[in-house]
């Protein structure tokens, strides 16, 4: 372990998660995806230092966890935006014109796909199906669905986020 | 034609919140009472296998036969698994289901986990699900709280615990041995089969893993019998309803609960909608991205396994992806060995190397720099994928090419020797596709 590595720890709430995810299974391994998550939403992204404090937390080595963090896709192994977005591009979103909404999304935050605005709030990326097809064209911004995209309400959703409202989650066709 | 609805009842009962209280209103978790009351666990797996449910997650097994595989001795610790991991593109029933009306999953789940003799069951819910991990945790609560979860479910001798297991993104992970090895904290890389998972599962158990739809269905079968359910959909292969996502090129997209088997046709006009600015339709997905292509000749055909497999595609999740007469073939292939390329786990050589393989050549042929050599290129990379993996992956990921080429040949030919594409002016990107 590099010696500069920072120490990290889990806040109380998280710690308590735990205490309690650990409870759902026989092995400890199992908590390994759950308390990526939760590290994910607490530091941001899943940082060397947390790979490492992680893989003590369950008994693993550091491999086992970096294994797993480099093949979902969730996770994010390097810091991303204050807002994340994910726009569909698979193919029921591309019948319905989900190029486009990527092209006014590229042209309104100056960003090509995978980077992130130079002010860091927001990331680009495009992902893979949604499952929301029948709202289509659909992308997430932190966990929340933004459905049935044209260009004004793309401009509208990012207004309001750079406004300071949170992605609010609803449930499908709701949003 | 309007149907009476089964799954999509409540949810589609104004002011229906999915609450438990709203749930008992309507009738909620009586097939758990009944079913701790008048059946033993074997009588009650003989009673899913009498039904004949198949499973509507992709693979349509019979979920009785599946129960019934597990191993008898009552010592053995078994698991139950709730595939919630919907990622086939083109399908969004179960976020529905989990979304509005997540008590019924619970009850379903109950009842699968009694008969199989779970004492502990897992639903894996794909790590985009935010919104319905938080409703599932919310009703499990409730469910706790009301006494039909946890130790001695309704005074009875049955302990049933559910856990929710969020995923992390990985379409893979809804393969049922994927499923598994992802919930024990691992890659979630395919196991070789056999031992299936009935005899060697979660941690090394006997384990079922059944799908939302499938375990929404059972409290409906327990309260309203097996004859109620062999008489709708398609007996005596594919009774029931079935849910149908329809996406694509129709007036109204969405999720529409049918009697499996009304025809294609019924389901795309009629229940949808019909096609997006009156045009022709040129090809239909019915069963998620896994399917073949059909073309509007197969318009007819009855959305049941039999017929569908039938005319060479198969029903698969149920997702159904319209595309209009305007709609290039060669990119709509492309978008989705796009996404295989992504999701291949890359544990057997043929799927990880095909795939990106096929992706190059077909990203060839769409920009116009395509050999009339590769057609024949692309079958023989595609046969030597199919059949030539640990899991179905390999399988799915060669039909949309297969199909597209065997349907709209011309179309692959055009690009090739006119540079360009037979529907419109080219396009060439990524996402490209359609009106290009």
């Amino acid at each position: 372990m590099n010696p500069e590595t920072k120490k990290v720890e889990f806040s109380e709430k998280a710690q308590k998660e735990i205490r309690e995810l650990l409870t759902h299974y026989p092995d400890k391994r199992s908590a390994l995806l759950p308390v990526l998550n939760l590290a994910q939403a607490e530091f941001g992204y899943i940082s060397e230092e947390v790979m490492i404090m992680v893989a003590r937390l369950l008994d693993l080595t550091p491999p086992k966890v970096f294994e797993v963090l480099t093949f979902y896709t969730l996770l994010n192994d390097r810091p991303v935006g204050k807002y994340l977005i994910q726009l569909c591009r698979t193919l029921s979103c591309a019948l319905v014109g989900s190029e486009n909404v990527l092209g006014h999304l590229k042209q309104r935050l100056g960003i090509e796909v995978g980077e992130t605005t130079r002010d860091g709030l927001f990331t680009l990326r495009t992902v893979e199906c949604l499952a929301s097809c029948g709202t289509a064209p659909v992308m997430q911004i932190n966990g929340a669905f933004y459905e049935k995209l044209t260009r004004e309400k793309v401009d509208r959703i990012l207004d309001d986020l750079k406004r300071g409202d949170p992605p609010v989650l609803k449930p499908m066709g709701e949003n | 034609m309007k149907y009476e609805k089964v799954l999509h009842k409540n949810l589609e009962t104004p002011g229906y919140t999915g609450s438990l209280a709203d749930y008992e209103r309507q009738g909620g978790y009586q097939a758990i009472r009944k079913a701790l009351k008048e059946y033993a666990p074997t009588q009650l797996i003989d009673l899913v296998k009498r039904s004949g449910l198949r499973g509507r997650g992709g693979a349509g097994f019979p979920a009785g036969t599946k129960w019934d595989f597990l191993p008898k001795d009552p010592a053995l610790t078994r698991y139950l698994c709730c595939n919630a991991d919907e990622s086939e593109p083109g399908t969004f029933k179960d976020r529905e289901l989990i979304e509005r009306d997540p008590h019924q999953l619970i009850e379903g789940m109950i009842l699968a986990a009694y008969a199989i003799g779970a004492k502990v069951a897992y639903i894996y819910i794909r790590g985009e699900f935010v919104y319905g991990a938080q409703v599932l945790e919310r009703a499990l609560a409730e469910a706790n709280r009301a006494g039909y979860l946890g130790k001695k479910i309704l005074k009875s001798g049955t302990d049933i615990e559910i856990y929710l297991h969020r995923g992390a993104g990985a379409y893979i992970c809804g393969e049922e041995t994927a499923l598994l090895e992802s919930i024990e904290g691992k890659r979630g890389l395919p196991r070789n089969k056999p031992p299936f998972p009935a005899i060697h599962g979660l941690y090394g158990k006997p384990t079922v893993i059944n799908n939302v739809e499938t375990l929404s269905n059972l409290p409906h079968i327990v309260n309203r019998g097996v004859e109620w359910f062999t008489s709708i959909g398609s007996p005596p292969k594919s009774p029931g309803m079935r849910i149908f996502s329809v996406s694509g090129h129709v007036n109204r997209p969405g999720n529409y609960e049918v009697p499996m088997g009304i025809t294609l046709r019924e389901l795309i006009h009629e229940q949808a909608g019909g096609v997006l600015g009156n045009k022709k339709i040129k090809a239909i997905i019915p069963g998620g991205a896994s399917a073949a292509f059909l073309t509007e000749s197969s318009l007819d055909v009855k959305m049941d396994f039999e017929s569908i497999a039938q005319v060479g595609s198969m029903l698969g999740s149920g997702g159904v992806t319209v595309m209009d007469e305007d709609t290039c073939m060669v990119s709509a292939a492309l978008n989705l060995m796009e996404f295989f390329a992504h999701e291949t786990c890359g544990k057997c050589s043929p799927c990880r190397e095909g795939s990106s393989w096929l992706v190059q050549m077909m990203r060839r042929i769409e920009h116009g720099h395509g050999r009339m050599e590769d057609l024949d290129q692309l079958v023989r990379i595609c046969n030597n994928i199919g059949g030539k993996t640990v899991c179905a992956f390999g399988d799915a990921e060669i039909a949309p090419i297969l199909s597209t080429l065997k349907h709209w040949r011309s179309e692959y030919e055009y690009h090739i020797k006119e540079k360009k594409c037979l529907v419109g002016n080219r396009g060439g990107q990524l996402l490209t596709i359609g009106k290009h």
